[in-house]
């Protein structure tokens, strides 16, 4: 098989970010007609193995191990390093999650072969393909090419492919056992959980105030607060503000925040990362205001307002009705 | 407890960027650099470990030209870091984690620490991948996106952050590498008295060319490039006022929440 994808399985179901990995596997695959196969590591829970029987790939692989009934580093690594052995793919490809981020750039180093993440895009040239990636806080892209002979492993941002696009198939299923010792897995890990919410949700909230660094100090965030209350909006905001701890985390957005989708959110001064942009693209309506013209919050906003959000927030508080 | 901390220098976050005609790389002639975000809170909570467990070493180890790795290295050691490394390294700079990583591996092999602490990310590259690299080339344990630690004899305890606000305890012996997430603690800035100390702490120097490893480069990049936009977004302009006005307008009536 050319290409191998990584399907992770998030809390018992499979992970978006994986149904987005195959749209691009299969995406690629078109143009020099590669071939695709998937796989997933340990036990399936209940509803997946449907769910991969109808993938838009040639098959699906159970790669099963005592030490992958649950995840650790150590487990993934291993299984990852003997399954690229034994199958020879020129590709792996996945979603760049917080658990490929985990272990994979540890299957690069065993592998002594590149890990290519965070990809965007990808364009196949004369010199093959080209993986273009954003450096510079995605204020620049480059195009990344893997060198030497031997497998690529290719992440790919959260939302850089549409799992809409998700070709349908009917694909052969296999088993497959790998011989790993149990005493690899040298980290005990806890049950999962989650923080108390304090009772924010900003998931219910129709219209959201977020605010990001560009508020400048602590001091500044009754400025918002007066503007969200004049609204009847609630108070959301970027990371670093909760970082700082000039906000609970309860009112963070993004990746490792909250998702929401209110009929407006209001960003005023956040740059549009992508880790932000995951948790609010949802949105009905977006407005921002950014004193930088090239913030990417420009590229996913209904509206925008190049100016000063210290300025401005106290003049709209004011011009508004009520 | 010896715990080495992984440091990179990186623009500004709100420097303008230009490229070189040559796009091979940003314009670094009128750049300020500082430590990269992560990196801080990688520091912070190794001084941290150090002044709970009473006893042990901070050591800073960057890799980056002169001056600004220098200048990123005092403020290690003005904040507490005892001592510090430098490879010294001159443009083209290496851009393949697994290389870098074995170079920084090669510089550091010998210091044998408990701990080696790395960023999530950094805010130039953003591989994600450098601390991990020398972490697996050196055989000790992972773990990544920490957002708390506790040290129980020869384990690490660490919160780790997983997507959805999700967390989870791992515990794992040492040696071990963690990398850091921003949020973990509030970095802490240098005290006068600190800054005035850092003169006179020690910075190794290590010429890149002492520590090439044998590998060859995986993954390279020709040049660089500003993204194209596809800006659907309608821009409100004209004077604060104007714009205020505007805003209501649009509240009013295209989104119709007033
Ligand atoms: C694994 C991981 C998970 C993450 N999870 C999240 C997450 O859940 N949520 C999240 O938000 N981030 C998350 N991040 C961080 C994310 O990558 C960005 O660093 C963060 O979103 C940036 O926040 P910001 O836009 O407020 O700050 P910055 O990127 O610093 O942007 C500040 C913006 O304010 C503008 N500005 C400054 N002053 C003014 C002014 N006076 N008026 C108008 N505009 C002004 C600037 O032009 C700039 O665009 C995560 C990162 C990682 C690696
Ligand atoms: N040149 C360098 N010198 C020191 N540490 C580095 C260097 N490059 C990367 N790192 C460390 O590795 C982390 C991840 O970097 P990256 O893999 O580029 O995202 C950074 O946050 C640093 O802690």
């Amino acid at each position: 098989m050319d290409i191998l994808v990584f399907l992770e399985n998030q809390q018992g179901t499979l992970h978006r970010i994986s149904r987005e990995a195959v749209v691009a596997a299969q995406e690629f695959a078109r143009e020099p007609g590669l071939s695709v196969a998937a796989f997933w590591l340990g036990t399936l829970p209940p509803g997946v193995a449907e769910e991969l029987n109808a993938l838009g790939v040639a098959e699906w692989i159970q790669v099963s191990s005592p030490v992958l009934n649950d995840y650790s580093a150590d487990g993934y690594t291993a299984a990852f390093c003997e399954l690229i052995r034994q199958e020879q793919p020129r590709y792996i490809f996945m979603g760049h999650s917080y658990r490929v981020r985990d272990f994979v750039p540890r299957v690069s180093t065993r592998l002594n072969r590149p890990f290519i993440s965070d990809v965007i895009h990808f364009a196949w040239k004369e010199q093959g393909p080209v993986f273009t990636k954003q450096i510079f806080n995605a204020k620049m892209v480059t195009d990344m090419q893997a060198q030497g002979d031997g497998p690529v492993l290719v992440s790919f941002q959260a939302a850089a492919f549409s799992e809409e696009k998700l070709a349908a198939g009917s694909p052969a299923a296999r088993e497959m056992t790998l011989d790993l010792p149990a005493d690899i897995v040298r980290s005990r890990a806890e049950e999962p959980f989650q923080e108390e919410t304090g009772g924010v949700d900003l998931t219910a909230a129709d219209l959201i105030v977020s605010i990001g660094r560009g508020i400048g100090k602590k001091e500044n965030i009754p400025l918002a607060q007066a503007l969200a209350d004049k609204m009847g909006a609630e108070l959301g905001s970027s990371r670093p503000l909760v970082d700082a701890g000039w906000m609970p985390p309860q009112r963070q957005v993004g990746s490792s925040g909250q998702s929401v989708a209110p009929k407006l959110y209001f960003a005023l001064g956040i740059s549009g990362a992508i880790q932000h942009v995951i948790g609010m693209k949802g949105s009905k309506n977006v407005v921002a205001i950014n004193k930088d013209p090239e913030a990417p919050i420009f590229e996913i906003a209904d509206y925008g307002v190049v100016g000063d959000i210290l300025e401005l927030i106290p003049l709209l508080t004011e011009a508004l009705p009520g | 407890m010896k715990i080495g901390v992984l440091i990179k220098q990186v623009p500004g976050s709100e420097a303008s960027l230009r490229i070189l005609p040559d796009h091979s790389w940003i314009d670094e002639s009128t750049l300020e650099f500082e430590m990269n975000e992560s990196d801080s809170y990688a520091l912070e909570e190794a001084l941290q470990i150090v002044e709970r467990e009473g006893d042990g070493e901070v050591v800073a180890i960057s890799m980056g030209p002169e001056p600004r790795t220098t200048k990123v290295l005092r403020e290690a050691l003005a904040k507490g870091a005892h001592r510090a490394i430098h490879i010294v390294e001159s443009p083209p700079y290496e851009i393949d984690p697994l290389l870098v990583g074995h170079i920084i591996k090669n510089a550091i092999a010998e210091e044998h620490f408990d701990l080696l602490f790395s960023g999530l990310q950094s805010n130039d590259l953003s591989q994600g991948q450098t601390g991990l690299v020398v972490g697996e080339l050196l055989g000790m344990n992972t773990a990544t996106l920490v957002m708390a630690t506790e040290m129980q004899d020869d384990h690490i305890r660490v919160k780790r952050e997983l997507e959805g606000r999700w967390f989870q305890w791992v515990t794992i012996p040492l040696p071990a590498v963690l990398t850091i997430q921003s949020g973990i603690n509030q970095p802490r800035y240098p005290s006068l008295k600190g800054i005035m100390g850092a003169k006179k702490k020690e910075i190794r120097i290590v010429p890149k060319e002492t520590v090439l490893p044998e590998v060859e480069k995986t993954q390279s990049f020709g040049s660089i490039y500003i993204p194209q936009k596809e800006k659907k977004t309608v821009m409100i302009e004209g004077d604060a006022t104007t714009v205020v006005q505007k805003l209501v307008d649009v509240f009013k009536h295209e989104i119709k929440i007033l």
